[in-house]
């Protein structure tokens, strides 16, 4: 069968699976809408966590970042997943025992302030917003590369769908539909990169294939860098950012992972804290069967690219290159006109132009997998866009119709506040299928810059709130803001006021706007923990609340005022 | 209730005990193998990796799955020897 075939029947089976799951798992109630009835079991939660968490960068992109980047690409790697540490040990079995339904409440409780929480709010909106204009773009890119749609009706079918699925079915709904993302997703990743690691090292675990030998017997990473050395690039194997800097996005990427809202969310789906815990290893645990793949993926992508192009006749290119070069992925201009094509890192030489994307896009045709494994990437590619997109739309709709609008009408009816929750949640897809539409040219990069928000806004005052009973509202409101307006500062002033001195010299301390989190992260600790030593202790109900979370006894299931 | 206090402060202090070693071994294989060291453990190999490049792209990240479920079960043991831990 011809792939666009495949790629319909497999991409169409799995969009009636989610649908399906969703009429099944329909919510009744607000407490099944937000946090699904506080009756997932760990496992489920952990694939959910992990399909929520991966999203259409982590699938597409990631590998294709780290080929350009060798070494240096490591910094998603590690920030990506050694996050998930700082949410087991200290953010999600507290406040899982906490026992609310969003960070924003956590934050208003905790801090005995509506202004705190409304300050949450605006954060958690910012971020989550951000994020999901990216996911829509993908949706968008998916359908057009593989079923051959324009962009613009591949973001109305991918809003459709997560409308669907996310207005019926809140988090009840999302959670059992990302654990079947999850499975597409996981199995869409490994099979091509288990084929391509077997072809090129004999090894069948991509994870060893990547520390293997290739044919002649030298370890393909040494081979690798020897190659790129001889075109004039940089070893894979070595980094070309300054360790200062890798450092402060690492540690930017961990922090903001573990502030995240719409992640931290889903340890309250869980029965109980012992459960929260177990979870975050599970999601970490399937996190990193894709996240370390990912490097195996990356490093074949780069070896087949290289061995398949450079010095060949352009004649006799694979034909995966010609069918690529369609959409504009790759590009092959024959500068010197000796009929072959040389990929050098002197731009004004170079004849090979390769988009990060292709990867994972192009890697079951590198590999001379069959049709049907086509089709099956192009199904994960939409599992991870559409997981993680229903995931934010939730945020954002509870932050609305709880956060904004139930702190300032308490009385209104369980069942008005469960019908204020879809209008936001279909307000919200409506608004995100416009920006991934007619994107803002900068929804890439203001992805990356999400997480250094959320590690200098969110985190510290979680983290403070939990192992400090001394922390008070005055310092929280004056730490976040000092955290978000400094972070936020940094960023604007160096990628849109001042980019052309967007370099190493003109950085403060050496740090690039993507890494400037962790600094915004240190300014809030240090403010809140000073302002709250010249202001009052929090009053004794909310100092006994802070001993009372530490403790697990007692979680009841996630519950109202 | 001070004698359940002195307990909760107790079953407090051996928690921030685990989160502090745990904590640091989460460092040392992330910032201080994988970025802060990476030069000097390049000089080793694992296989066909340099054991400074597989700390960064691999061996962090297993480390840090073993380090939550090291973390699950000796909080669950906390749990039942103060009798915390939840039916």
């Amino acid at each position: 069968m011809e792939i666009l075939t495949w790629t319909y029947i497999l991409v169409g089976i799995s969009f009636a699976l989610y649908i399906g799951i969703a009429i099944w798992s329909r919510a009744g109630s607000t407490q099944e809408f937000y946090v699904a009835g506080g009756g997932v079991s760990p496992l489920a939660n952990g694939m959910a966590t992990a399909a929520d968490w991966m999203s259409a960068a982590s699938f597409i992109s990631m590998a294709g970042i780290i080929s350009f980047s060798g070494y240096d690409g490591s910094v998603y790697l590690m920030g990506w997943t050694g996050g998930y540490v700082l949410l087991a040990l200290l953010l999600a079995p507290y406040l899982r025992k906490f026992g609310k339904f969003t960070v924003p409440d956590f934050v208003g409780d905790r801090y005995y302030s509506n202004t705190a929480k409304v300050v949450a709010v605006i954060c958690a909106l910012f971020i989550s917003f951000t994020y999901v204009a990216g996911q829509m773009r993908g949706v968008g890119i998916v359908f057009s590369r593989y079923l051959e749609v324009p962009i613009e009706w591949g973001v109305v079918i991918g809003m459709c769908i997560v409308l669907f699925y996310a207005v019926l079915g809140g988090m009840k709904g999302i959670t059992y539909t990302q654990v079947a993302q999850y499975c597409v997703l996981i199995f869409a990743y490994m099979v091509p990169a288990i084929f391509i690691s077997m072809q090129l090292t004999g090894n069948p675990v991509p994870q060893l294939g990547l520390g293997g030998s290739v044919a002649d017997g030298t370890p393909l990473l040494d081979k690798l860098d020897g190659v790129l050395g001889e075109l004039g690039f940089a070893a894979y194997t070595s980094g070309r950012k300054s360790i200062t800097d890798m450092f402060m996005i690492t540690l930017a990427l961990m922090v903001g992972t573990a502030g995240l809202p719409h992640v931290i969310v889903r340890f309250f789906t869980v029965p109980r804290v012992k459960d929260a815990r177990l979870s975050a290893g599970y999601a970490l645990v399937f996190i990193a069967i894709l996240y370390t793949t990912a490097p195996a993926i990356a490093a074949f992508g780069m070896y087949n690219a290289i061995e398949s192009t450079s010095e060949k006749k352009i004649s006799e290119l694979p034909a995966w290159i010609s069918t690529w070069q369609k959409t504009g992925l790759i590009a092959v201009d024959d500068k010197n006109d000796d009929g072959k094509v040389q990929y050098l890192a002197d731009p004004t030489a170079n004849e090979l132009s390769i988009d990060r994307d292709i990867m994972v896009l192009a890697s079951p045709e590198i590999a001379q997998l069959p049709n049907w494994v086509v089709g099956l990437v192009a199904a994960g590619g939409m599992a991870a866009a559409l997981s993680t997109a229903a995931g934010l739309l939730l945020v954002i709709s509870t932050s609305v119709s709880r956060d904004l609008f139930k702190t300032f009408r308490p009385d209104i009816s369980d069942k008005k506040e469960l019908r204020i929750a879809r209008i936001a949640a279909a307000g919200a897809v409506i608004l995100a299928g416009y920006f991934g539409v007619n994107p803002p040219g900068f929804v890439a990069e203001v992805v990356a810059f999400a997480f250094g928000l959320a590690a200098a806004s969110f985190f510290p005052v979680i983290i403070m709130g939990i192992f400090s009973s001394r922390i008070n509202k005055e310092g929280a409101i004056s730490g976040m803001l000092t955290g978000l307006i400094f972070t936020l500062g940094y960023i604007v002033y160096f990628k849109f006021i001042s980019p052309e001195l967007n370099s190493a010299e003109h950085w403060w301390f050496g740090v690039s706007p993507e890494g400037i989190g962790s600094i915004g992260m240190i300014l809030n600790f240090i403010v809140c923990v000073t302002v709250s030593k010249f202001t009052p202790a929090p009053p004794q109900a909310v100092q006994d609340m802070v001993q009372e979370i530490r403790i697990p006894r007692g979680a009841g299931k996630a519950q109202d005022h | 209730m001070p004698a359940q206090n002195e307990k909760m402060k107790a079953y407090w202090r051996k928690n921030l005990q685990t989160l502090f070693i745990l904590l640091i071994v989460w460092f040392i294989v992330s910032f201080g193998c994988g970025i802060l060291f990476v030069n000097e453990l390049n000089e080793f190999r694992l296989g066909g990796y340099k054991l400074g490049f597989w700390f960064a792209q691999q061996g962090s990240i297993f480390a840090f799955v073993i380090l939550i479920f090291v973390y699950v079960v000796r909080m669950n043991r906390l749990d039942r020897e103060f009798d915390v831990d939840e039916e």
